[in-house]
């Protein structure tokens, strides 16, 4: 009965990466993650966004790297060689996600997933797909589209 | 992909190959090269592509072709003299040649009217007679050979639905003298008959002449097949397609009606006419030629099998081929590869050089070697990449033409440096900018001929086309003798346009570079030709994507002249690696021309902020590249640092300021386009020894970067 009901869970559900900043948790849909990599120092870009960290050599092509606590508007601290950088592809661009940690990975079928709490954060409300209940914590469901810098039109 | 596919992409690579050489040999035509070695080599090209399409079916093709080099072939025999006006045509004909196959290999259709066009005309210098033999308008028997082909097209339809398992058919074929000349043998025709079926060969000698009468080059023997085989005649007949025009063929089966007797009956007398090959009077310069007595004596033999062992060994002296064909995807991924070896390699030097071994010490000798050798791979590899421009230039001159006509301009195109290199990436995408620069400049640069002879001017416009290499990169420069931009013009249009205010008080340069701004579009000079929707802006947008540069410098009255300036190479840089504000930048080496320490007493202020430094009595903008790039918010000291006078392509030069050099490399160069964007003032990015991405300075953007205040952002236009 039991393995049944898991069953059908499955063949809806997906996995997610659940990762943390600062204290909360997020977690992004597996299917868009390439690899997960140390953080590495990374060349500054000029004229970038805030929350661009820069470019790392992934295997000798260019990443950009996305703070993402600076995107959330989180607090931001220093990078060191624990952070973790989650590589994801999305329409043909690969960028570098710089998170605290990685911690897991989730199952979850759509109905798991509630709508985003109505909060006055625009953040939350650009990035945020919806919310998990894991226990007594809460997991924010990022969409990665909207994460990613804009790709910068030459101005030239 | 399946084989037939493969094939035929081959075959539309090699009429690519042939329809350059055709054009090319052509052009020489044109400048009055009467030598038979051009002509002959015009006449290879259009029969090489006959011979492809015949294979492949292309009827369309194969009909129009035939006439072509029908007209080539009294040219080469000196029938018809190659005047300006037979040039004329036969570059069109070149034209419609390269429609069809385009034509043929996009399974679309040619404009028929246009092939129909140019078909006539050539027929007309054959003097009316559209499709004949080459062989059999000067021989008597042609009148007797049109009949035979028909009757046996018939035998032909009424054959092949009834072939039985097996057949027998008697072929008579008697080879022209052009079928020696256009590099046929006899004996490989009869060996692919044996590969069908069982075989006897009977070769008929008796015309031949005594030796002293004997022409070497001549055709004199006849042959008679039997052929016993399961295949269908069709097949048969296709052994033969591709000689059809210069022999005469018939191929029975032995056991169709009474219908068919009677017509080979009625072939019988023409089966052995007195020589009908008026061979002395041929030309023929090829030297293919039947070495008689021994050539028969194999095939005429009942055993295919000894036929082919001896034709084995003639095909063994083959010629040697000299290229070869490789996919592109495949040169691309060992150029990567070379690319991730040098970083490798960069690597593994730093690492050594780290681990405090000395350079004396026999790994640090032996890693000296593998970076000499590395360069050496990359630099080969890169050669593989590199072509010469000349398709892309030749492609030019059908526009030229075609655009003159049009406009009903008389306009010569002057090439120079073809054979100039560049990457292949470069020549592809060097295509559609220079068609357009090209109309644009026979459209609108160059003047009617009432006005070209009013101003003095010879009546026919020139077009120079020209290519070199200038300190590694190619520069192009496409230059007319038109009247020149008409300033008061294209100044009046950008203040209508709302692109310049009014009163900007530009100097004759900067109103040159005008016609680059997007959205400048003149419409009263919209004509089919050069209005097709792509301003300068596009083609300015198309140059700075391949990483090149493009000005303009015109003289009124005199003509103007486009400069592109590109680099020869994508994968590649020699840069000067610095360091600014803590980070790692390289400068492209092309661009440096010194490098300075700057004094206290030649750095001197000039307005607010701006400071220019004084080297050998001339004053230069001096440019802290770290405030550039926002790197440092508080300018710096500049005796503490290092000026590296750097030119840009428009020739404007500067001073930037850098706090060290740390040396001088080869580097990789990586898009930063790809998974980012463009930054202003960086080139592209690249990884260093250290694992670590570096990004390439954009020198001409940061040079231009004070200027750029003065005229609105940047500058690209449609037609003058």
């Amino acid at each position: 009965m039991a393995e049944a009901f898991s069953r059908v869970a499955t063949s809806e559900a997906k996995e997610f990466i659940a990762f943390h900043i600062g204290a909360q948790t997020f977690c992004i849909d597996i299917m868009a993650v390439r690899e997960i990599r140390g953080w590495t120092p990374a060349t500054p870009l000029p004229h970038a966004p805030n929350f661009v960290r820069g470019v790392i050599n992934l295997r000798g092509a260019v990443l950009p790297v996305v703070d993402l606590a600076t995107r959330l508007g989180l607090t931001q601290s220093e990078p060191t060689a624990r952070h973790a950088v989650i590589v994801v592809q999305s329409a043909g661009q690969i960028v570098g996600l710089l998170v605290d940690a990685v911690s897991n990975i989730l199952t979850l079928t759509p109905d798991a997933i509630q709508p985003t709490p109505e909060v006055a954060s625009e953040i939350a409300r650009t990035f945020v797909k919806g919310v998990v209940a894991a226990g007594d914590e809460m997991i924010s469901v990022l969409t990665i589209q909207n994460l990613l810098p804009e790709p910068v039109l030459d101005a030239a | 992909m399946d084989p037939m596919a493969a094939i035929k992409q081959t075959f539309f690579q090699e009429c690519e190959e042939q329809l350059v050489e055709l054009e090319s040999g052509l052009l020489r035509m044109e400048d009055g090269d009467d030598d038979l070695e051009t002509v002959n080599a015009v006449f290879r090209a259009v029969h090489s592509i006959k011979g492809g399409a015949g294979a492949f079916g292309f009827d369309e093709l194969v009909e129009f072709v035939h006439v072509f080099e029908t007209t080539l072939d009294l040219i080469r025999s000196a029938k018809l003299a190659a005047t300006p006006a037979v040039t004329k045509t036969l570059l069109r004909a070149s034209d419609v040649l390269a429609d069809l196959v385009r034509a043929a290999r996009e399974g679309g259709s040619a404009d028929a009217g246009a092939v129909k066009i140019i078909a006539d005309e050539l027929s007309a210098l054959l003097g009316g007679a559209p499709r004949q033999d080459d062989d059999g308008k000067v021989s008597v028997d042609s009148l007797d050979f049109e009949p035979v082909c028909i009757s046996l097209d018939s035998i032909f339809d009424i054959g092949e639905p009834e072939a039985p398992a097996t057949q027998d058919f008697i072929l008579r074929f008697k080879p022209a003298v052009g079928l020696y000349a256009k590099a046929n043998e006899t004996l490989r025709l009869l060996r692919e008959l044996g590969r069908l079926g069982e075989t006897s060969v009977e070769c008929d000698t008796t015309e031949i002449p005594l030796l002293t009468e004997l022409d070497p080059e001549g055709a004199y023997l006849c042959w008679t097949i039997h052929l016993t085989t399961s295949a269908p005649e069709q097949q048969v007949r296709e052994i033969f397609e591709f000689v059809e025009w210069d022999c005469e063929l018939s191929v029975e089966t032995a056991d169709v009606g009474k219908l068919l007797e009677a017509l080979q009956e009625s072939l019988e007398p023409h089966e052995a006419p007195p020589a009908p090959i008026a061979v002395a009077e041929l030309r023929d310069t090829s030297v293919a030629t039947d070495p008689a007595p021994t050539s028969f004596a194999a095939p005429s033999d009942d055993h295919p099998a000894a036929a082919r062992a001896e034709a084995a060994k003639g095909e063994g002296s083959g010629a040697v081929q000299a290229t070869i064909r490789v996919d592109l995807d495949r040169v691309d991924r060992l150029i990567n590869l070379v690319g991730e070896l040098v970083i490798n390699q960069a690597m593994l030097s730093q690492r050594v050089s780290e681990a405090g071994l000395s350079r004396a010490s026999s790994v640090a000798i032996g890693l000296d070697e593998l970076e000499q050798l590395t360069r050496d791979i990359q630099d080969s590899v890169m050669a593989i990449r590199a072509q010469p421009v000349k398709p892309v230039f030749q492609r030019m001159s059908r526009t030229v033409r075609e655009v003159a006509s049009m406009t009903g301009k008389s306009v010569r195109l002057v090439m120079d440096g073809e054979t100039t290199e560049v990457d292949k990436t470069v020549v592809e995408r060097l295509t559609d900018p220079l068609t357009h620069m090209i109309r644009n400049a026979v459209d609108h640069g160059i003047e009617k001929a009432e006005d070209r002879i009013a101003a003095g001017k010879p009546e026919e416009g020139s077009l120079r086309l020209s290519a070199t290499h200038r300190s590694g990169r190619i520069v192009i420069e496409v230059a007319d003798d038109g009247a020149g931009i008409n300033r008061a013009r294209v100044r009046q249009i950008a203040v209508d346009k709302g692109l310049i205010p009014a009163e900007a008080n530009l100097t004759d340069d900067e109103i040159d570079n005008l016609i680059f701004l997007p959205g400048f579009s003149t419409a009263s000079s919209v004509s089919n030709i050069s209005g097709r929707g792509v301003g300068m802006d596009v083609v300015k947008r198309a140059i700075q994507a391949l990483g090149g540069r493009i000005s303009i410098s015109s003289v009124p009255g005199r003509g103007s002249t486009f400069s592109m300036s590109l680099p020869l190479t994508l994968a590649v840089l020699d840069g000067m690696v610095v360091t600014v504000g803590g980070q790692t930048l390289v400068v492209p080496l092309t661009a440096i021309i010194e490098t300075l320490q700057p004094k206290k007493e030649s750095v001197h202020e000039l307005g607010s902020g701006a400071r220019v430094i004084a080297t050998r009595n001339t004053f230069t903008p001096l440019i802290d590249v770290g405030a550039v790039l926002l790197y440092r918010d508080e300018p710096i000291e500049p005796t503490s640092q290092v000026a590296l006078l750097v030119e840009s392509e428009s020739g404007a030069k500067c001073a930037l300021l850098v706090d060290a050099i740390q040396g001088q490399r080869q580097v990789v160069i990586k898009s930063l386009e790809t998974n980012y964007g463009h930054v202003h003032g960086i080139a592209a990015a690249t990884i260093l020894g250290d694992g670590r991405v570096a990004l390439i300075l954009d020198v001409d953007a940061i040079v231009a970067r004070p200027r750029a205040d003065m005229i609105v952002a940047d500058m690209p236009a449609a037609a003058e």
